[in-house]
């Protein structure tokens, strides 16, 4: 009982979706498709990008209030009288944009390869 | 109050009432309600999530604390930018992936317990609650000082506008409310930040070089070091604003309102722009109302700078721009709390009555019954509740809501995607700790108690930091691996299903 009404609530939800639903068919072997080569791929590529990007803005976030709380080199001034710590914190800004967009078109090659393993596991191809 | 001040107003309360009643006529099931059926587009879903985003602590807040403190004040523009790189690379695609209207129904995708599930409802509705009062509180304090009339009034004016919106309008007139303040905010602060520029002759620099003279810190004014001269509690609030986002109930719940994934990335891409925008634009507003109101006058409206940006657009535009500014802090209040409503309800309607409660065992009338019944509740406790607080620290609220955010909610939303042997124990010992060290530490910190009485309690505080992040977010992530590491074995058939769905979006 419980379940055909998760179905129903959630039937209003993949309609309008553009992802692949799963074919009625066949029950999804989701260990198949996790221990699968091009999974396992996918899932390498995604975490070497992720993984060190956000290590890196997280560093470069997180050393602003280390270098300000503990050095007074920003203080210095860079262009007339507007000092590092402006410019440094400019440069936060921009990085979170370039990093945006660098996701994004990064994620769209992660989304032909995640696109293929749903054809095949429509297809049947994970049983 | 002028005529054409009043209008503002009453144009904006019209034009929010006039999308709640069209959204009305389609708000018929518990998915309309809580995620408007998820057909928010990529950018519609975008401004919403920097309406909702963009508080009044945001605009008037950062707005004052630059004005009064210079660089310090800026911290907050970096903090509440930078968080959204989190959002993007850590959690929202696999968030939508896998949730369905709550961060509970994420985390008990992987694990389902009652357990779990009740306390991700928990830890929501504390968060929700302390952002509420926080939220209600410096509503009606602003209130009351741009219309001239009470406090209580002000509160529950803002209280039965919110619970409009969300009971008859659900997410689809909450999401357009946030549409519509984020518009406007973005226009009243270009508006002011061009006639700022102006004043400087559109010279940057020598914007900063005049800046050096213009307030009572000198050349210290353009340096760090003003406000927050604790490295530590420094460093652990920048903690909390970075993660903390990514944890914020009212801020994952915009997630569901798109239809995939790719949408969810594409949202937060304009929310980026948008959101960046304006708080490079936190600058001149606070630097403006620096040099054009003085301290002393922006001081003695309010002690913690909250009336900068309106003084500053009255001193620029005379009463019509500061009728706007009131007018759209108004509107940027009331989206917030409409957005807090709904948050708030989900985790009350869904999470306790129709899943633990009834154990999903509800049918679609009594599921919008209980939601909207919820979005009373939760409207009428905050009201109570902001008119009991009235004097209480509104900055010190908001930092223990990002906070909690950041302890209870970030560790277990991280292992549950990433994690493989993460299990049952680790999911509740995660949330618990998190939560459990963030509060005894505030309760115990410079927040609450001074030697000098002069705030809630007297004597020496016990822990040394107003903000407790750099502890408690650690203690959430140790927390959840320690429960893992003691609970039974992680099941890994159920771990490759929430790895590929949350990776492939397979339904």
């Amino acid at each position: 009982m419980a379940k055909n009404l998760e179905s129903v609530y959630s039937s209003d939800n993949n309609m309008n979706s553009t992802t692949l639903s799963k074919d009625d068919s066949h029950e999804t072997n989701y260990t198949a498709i996790a221990q699968s080569p091009e999974f396992k791929e996918l899932k390498r590529k995604k975490n070497r990008f992720i993984l060190p990007m956000s290590l890196f803005f997280l560093v470069c976030y997180i050393t602003l209030p280390i270098l300000t709380s503990y050095t007074t080199i920003l203080n210095v001034n860079a262009f007339g009288d507007v000092s590092w710590v402006w410019v440094y914190s400019i440069a936060l800004f921009i990085m979170t944009w370039t990093l945006s967009m660098i996701y994004v078109r990064k994620a769209t090659t992660f989304d032909q390869e995640a696109n293929d393993i749903l054809e095949k596991e429509k297809a049947g191809g994970y049983k | 109050m002028s005529l054409i001040g009043l209008s503002f107003f009453v144009g904006i309360v019209a034009l929010t009432l006039y999308v709640t009643y069209i959204a009305s006529k389609r708000t018929n099931s518990a998915s309309e309600f809580y995620t408007a059926g998820g057909g928010l587009s990529g950018w519609q879903n975008g401004i919403a999530i920097a309406g909702d985003y963009l508080s009044a602590a945001s605009f008037l807040g950062i707005a004052g604390a630059i004005a009064l403190f210079g660089f310090d004040g800026f911290f907050y523009s970096i903090g509440y930018l930078v968080a959204y790189l989190v959002v993007l690379y850590i959690v929202a695609e696999p968030l939508r992936n896998l949730g369905r209207y709550t961060l509970a129904d994420m985390i008990t995708a992987r694990f389902n317990q009652k357990k779990i599930r009740g306390a991700a409802a928990i830890s929501t509705l504390t968060i929700v609650l302390f952002y509420m009062i926080a939220q209600l509180v410096g509503a009606g304090a602003l209130i009351q000082l741009l219309l001239g009339i009470d406090y209580w009034i002000a509160v529950l004016i803002v209280g039965i506008m919110m619970t409009v919106y969300v009971l008859w309008g659900g997410m689809a007139a909450t999401s357009w409310v946030q549409i519509i303040k984020a518009v406007l905010l973005m226009i009243g602060t270009v508006i002011i930040s061009f006639l700022v520029l102006w004043h400087f002759n559109f010279n940057i620099f020598g914007m900063f070089t005049e800046m050096k003279g213009a307030t009572a810190h000198g050349e210290a004014y353009l340096h760090p070091g003003v406000k927050y001269t604790n490295g530590l509690d420094t460093i652990s609030m920048m903690i909390a604003l970075v993660l903390g986002t990514a944890g914020l109930p009212h801020i994952l719940m915009r997630f569901f309102t798109v239809k995939d994934a790719k949408t969810a990335r594409s949202s937060v891409i304009y929310a980026t722009w948008i959101v960046g925008a304006f708080y490079i634009l936190t600058i001149f507003l606070g630097f403006g109302a620096a040099a054009l109101v003085g301290s002393e006058k922006i001081m003695g409206a309010n002690a913690a700078g909250n009336m900068a940006a309106p003084l500053l657009a009255q001193a620029l535009g005379g009463d019509i721009l500061m009728s706007f500014v009131s007018a759209v802090a108004f509107a940027t209040i009331l989206a917030v709390v409409a957005g807090l409503v709904l948050s708030g309800a989900s985790a009350f309607a869904h999470d306790l009555y129709g899943q633990i409660f009834k154990k999903g065992k509800v049918t679609e009338k009594e599921q919008m019954k209980a939601a909207r019944l919820a979005s009373v509740g939760v409207s009428v406790i905050s009201i109570i509740l902001a008119l009991g607080a009235q004097n209480m620290n509104v900055a010190f609220l908001v930092s223990l809501a990002f906070c909690i955010a950041a302890s209870a909610n970030l560790p277990v939303i991280i292992y549950t995607i990433y994690w493989k042997n993460f299990n049952t124990t680790g999911a509740l010992t995660a949330i618990v700790t998190g939560l459990v060290v963030a509060l005894i530490l505030v309760a115990l910190s410079p927040n609450l108690w001074a030697v000098n009485g002069s705030m809630t309690f007297t004597g020496e505080p016990l822990f040394p930091l107003t903000n407790p992040a750099i502890i408690s977010v650690p203690a959430g992530f140790i927390g959840g691996w320690i429960g893992s590491l003691i609970g039974a074995r992680a099941d890994q058939k159920k771990y490759a299903e929430v790895d590929v769905k949350a990776n492939i979006g397979l339904k």
